[in-house]
């Protein structure tokens, strides 16, 4: 089949950018539409005109280096699902499709569809683990946790860190990331002692990066190719708020935003 | 040149706490005046990075991805092995070494293995330790279940992402200890060439991906943690970034490339659909513990599956090796599926392509148990194939997934270049000529978390590092050469795309070095790859420039290497007249096709050195000595 590709191309992020239109023929209905870009690509280089730059590594949908907005739904629009597992049966002859990068205040163009993501690893730098150094460890059978309590770990830890929710959240807020490794950490028995403290580094460290605030609109968990519950926010909220309560003052300091 | 394993004398059961006692120790206040280089993010440079930050060096830590998350470990999908015995199913610590030395064919060296297996427990401890959300009982304990061919449930899993919970785990600990400042983090960056001075390795050149810029930097080890080089078929299972350019530049700066022909070859992925596809999705080897691999008993039979009666069936692994049946290792699922393939029994569109079949299982445990347990491979793959795999069977073929090769490293995995350690998937070490499945994963832990923390103590304590200057001749030198590469190949302005010229390396290796190689197959491959390099370096046309994010450029760079690599892999494996694990040469099988070894020949690693662009490269052997398991013809009959 025969479709539009109407792409936002932009060099840097120091030059004005805008949508180009490019006609893709030969789409098979089975490729994904990195595969897509791939053909297009292809002949752009042939032409001797530049490649679209667009994320993206494993291509099966777990690394989440892939990502942009497809008419105007980030990774576009079937449910659970990564730009690089999207294939085109979805779209028909004809179709349309415009393309853009994640816009966020925190998420700087680097090019065309390619943003600059560090500030999802600053918030997890702040407190996104368990402070366990190699070898310190007990038998993992010491701790019992329950299947059911493993299993919500696990639906939070499931996060690709694509950075789908912030794109889709009209405030460009990062509540669902963080909330996402808060309540996997927290949940778990082993992340217990730090639990006040982790939330509310890592909640600093989200607010001193250029994300906006989250005001339960919901629009992350329902862009969010993991299906990350919308609970896991209200669980950092909790911790935040239990935290702020028992504060201590030797909490770290935020490091330098990726947007000052 | 004679190759010292570094082996501890005595039994192989004290070996490595021998090796731990004999090695010296940096003193905790010398530490962070010991800088470190660790290139690589995934389950073994992450977690080397960790935990050599914890001890206090100063370390600085490269990947090319823009976060140290995206490693292509994240992809492992089934599991992770251990020797803890929690199930009381016999397992032990010896027997996890003794199924990973026979599963590698016999090619694997005896102490490194054993190591593996001795670590293996506290693997676990230290993940579960970090929070990684292994599978539990009801009653709270870790699960565990049978992969990959293993008689024994050694294997933890996190639902079907087991690498990605890992790689997260090694992810956060590194992110701690940027936090802590002990570790630097640099992505979006690629080595580019390695810094040796005085015969030591003393850094590394990198390339900046973003802005082009070429920088030095100068430590007093090297750690390598790249993974493999499976993309040099192309296709394969592997991350469209993973890429073999850091161990590649080692070995043109002297450090070995140990038994490159080993590579392999996953049976259960889905087939290939069109000429645009850019990888192939693997589909966890877990499927094979309640699937059913068959294929129609008449050739090219048209008619769909379920209409095809249950007598007119071949279940061919059932029928050939009755005691493990869908359960063999993976290099004999992937071979049987090819040469049925080959014989025109193949399924799908293309003919390349097997029934793997959940229909007997739903029977037999219902649907809901088989959602439990393969919920959302079966979602991944409707997503990718638009079929039901709970009405249709699933159709699968084999594809490039692992490589066992790598560069040559003793006990300490160190390379033969002082001061330059290999680790994961990039050395050679534990895994023979067949990797067993959830073996990688502990691998790469078990290097990173475990190993690398003593052996390169030993080595900082019992040497001096005078300062190296960035005007020192060495590192001037390899700077020059990572440019004039750059621009050589900017400057080609051919008429044939990278990936074209890459798709067609790939299908030369595929079809001579893949599941089934013969020496005059291997000689007309070398010829043809020859041939097609010189093309390239005449007809590449490469995008853009080389001063901001270019990746047509980055491609270029790494099939370059490709191609000189693809050119090893083939004479390794024309030298190695033997089969073994995943190198299966046609001329050398038993009666029944299995795999034929010549242990009086062939029981050695095949390290081969770099001895100039146009002369042929030097093997080195190092024999292979197996005093605790004796080789045997596996046979899984």
């Amino acid at each position: 089949m025969k479709l539009t590709l109407k792409i936002w191309r932009q060099k840097s992020i120091d030059v004005k950018g805008a949508f180009v239109r490019y006609p893709v023929e030969d789409v098979d209905p089975e490729m994904s539409i990195l595969e897509c870009l791939d053909v297009l690509n292809e002949t752009l280089i042939l032409k001797g005109e530049s490649p679209v730059a667009f994320e993206h590594d494993c291509r099966e949908g777990i690394c989440g280096s892939c990502g942009f907005v497809i008419n105007g739904i980030p990774h576009g629009p079937e449910r659970a699902t990564t730009a690089c597992q999207l294939t085109m049966r979805h779209f028909k002859e004809g179709d349309e499709l415009t393309l853009e990068p994640w816009r966020a205040k925190a998420f700087p163009l680097i090019k065309d569809l390619v943003v600059n993501r560090r500030a999802l690893d600053h918030i997890v730098e702040a407190g996104g683990y368990i402070s366990v150094s190699t070898g310190q460890a007990p038998d993992g059978n010491d701790i019992l946790i329950g299947k059911e309590v493993a299993d919500q770990a696990m639906d939070a830890a499931a996060c690709i860190g694509c950075g789908a929710c912030v794109a889709a959240c009209p405030n460009a807020a990062a509540a669902l990331f963080t909330g996402a490794k808060i309540a996997h950490l927290s949940t778990l028995p082993q992340g217990e002692p730090e639990r006040e403290r982790r939330a509310l580094a890592m909640v600093a460290q989200m607010n001193a990066e250029a994300f906006g605030n989250c005001t339960n609109i919901g629009e992350c968990t329902a862009a969010c190719p993991k299906e990350i519950p919308l609970d896991v926010i209200a669980k950092m909220n909790r911790d935040y708020l239990c935290g702020s309560i028992n504060r201590r003052d030797d909490l770290p300091i935020p490091v330098a935003p990726v947007v000052g | 040149m004679t190759l010292d394993a570094k082996i501890p004398s005595g039994p192989i059961e004290q070996a490595w706490d021998k090796a731990c006692f004999d090695m010296k120790l940096v003193n905790p206040a010398n530490k962070r005046k010991h800088s470190l280089i660790v290139v690589g993010s995934g389950l073994a440079g992450g977690s080397a990075a960790a935990s050599l930050g914890e001890l206090g060096y100063n370390v600085k830590c490269f990947c090319f991805q823009d976060s140290p998350r995206r490693a292509h470990s994240i992809a492992a999908q089934g599991g992770i092995n251990a020797a803890k015995n929690y199930p009381n199913d016999g397992e032990s610590v010896f027997r996890l070494f003794y199924d990973t030395v026979k599963g590698g064919d016999f090619r694997a060296r005896e102490a490194n293995v054993y190591r593996l297996a001795q670590i293996s427990g506290k693997i676990i401890d230290q993940c579960v330790a970090q929070g990684v959300p292994f599978a539990r009982e009801y009653g709270g304990s870790l699960s565990n279940r049978s992969f990959g061919g293993a008689q024994v449930s050694r294997t933890f899993y996190a639902r079907g992402q087991t690498g990605q919970q890992l790689l997260l785990g090694a992810y956060q600990a590194l992110e701690r200890q940027v936090h802590a400042g002990s570790v630097t983090m640099v992505p979006r960056t690629e080595m580019l060439d390695l810094v040796v001075v005085d015969g030591r390795a003393r850094g590394i050149v990198a390339r900046d991906l973003v802005s082009g810029k070429f920088s030095v930097h100068i430590a007093d080890a090297v750690v390598l943690a790249t993974g493999g080089y499976s993309n040099v078929y192309y296709l394969s299972t592997n991350a469209k970034g993973s890429n073999a350019t850091a161990i590649w530049r080692a070995y043109k700066r002297g450090a070995l490339f140990a038994n490159p022909c080993f590579t392999q070859i996953h049976p259960t992925c889905i087939p290939v659909s069109g000429d645009y596809q850019s990888k192939l999705t693997l589909m966890s080897e877990s499927l094979r513990n309640d699937g059913r691999i068959w294929v129609p008993k008449k050739k090219g039979d048209p008619r769909p599956p379920n209409q095809i009666p249950e007598d007119e069936r071949d279940y061919y692994l059932e029928r050939k090796y009755p005691s493990f049946g869908n359960l063999v290792p993976r290099d004999v699922a992937s071979r049987n599926a090819k040469v049925l393939c080959d014989e025109g029994y193949g399924v799908g569109k293309t003919g390349l392509g097997v029934y793997l079949d959940f229909c007997d299982a739903i029977k037999r445990l219902g649907e809901k148990v088989v959602r439990e347990r393969y919920g959302n491979l079966f979602e991944m793959y409707q997503r990718i194939t638009d079929e039901d795999p709970y009405k249709v069977p699933m159709r699968i073929y084999p594809a490039m997934h692992y490589t066992m090769g790598g560069l040559w490293v003793d006990y300490e995995l160190q390379s033969t270049i002082p001061g330059l350690f290999v680790l994961g998937e990039a050395n050679f070490s534990d895994h023979g000529a067949n990797r067993l499945g959830a073996s990688a994963l502990m691998q790469g832990l078990c290097d990173g978390y475990f190993v690398i923390p003593y052996t390169v103590a030993n080595y900082l304590a019992t040497n001096k590092f005078p300062k190296v200057e960035e005007s020192n001749p060495a590192v001037q030198e390899a700077i020059a050469a990572a440019k004039t590469r750059i621009d050589k190949l900017l400057a080609i302005k051919g008429k044939r795309t990278v990936d074209s010229f890459h798709r067609e390396l790939g299908k030369i290796v595929w079809d001579y070095c893949g599941m089934e190689r013969t020496a005059a197959g291997l000689e007309k491959a070398i010829g043809l790859i020859r041939a097609l390099r010189e093309e390239y370096w005449k007809d590449v046309t490469v995008a853009g420039t080389a001063d901001d994010l270019n990746e047509s450029l980055e491609k270029a760079g790494r099939v370059a290497d490709h191609f000189e690599l693809a050119e090893l892999m083939c004479i390794d494996a024309r030298d190695r007249n033997e089969s073994c694990g995943g190198h299966f040469r046609e001329e050398y099988q038993t009666a029944e096709g299995e795999a034929q070894r010549d242990d009086e020949h062939y029981s050695y690693v095949a390290a081969w050195g770099y001895k100039g662009d146009n002369a042929p490269p030097e093997l080195v052997k190092e024999p292979l000595e197996f005093h605790y398991v004796h080789p045997s013809q596996r046979s899984y009959k």
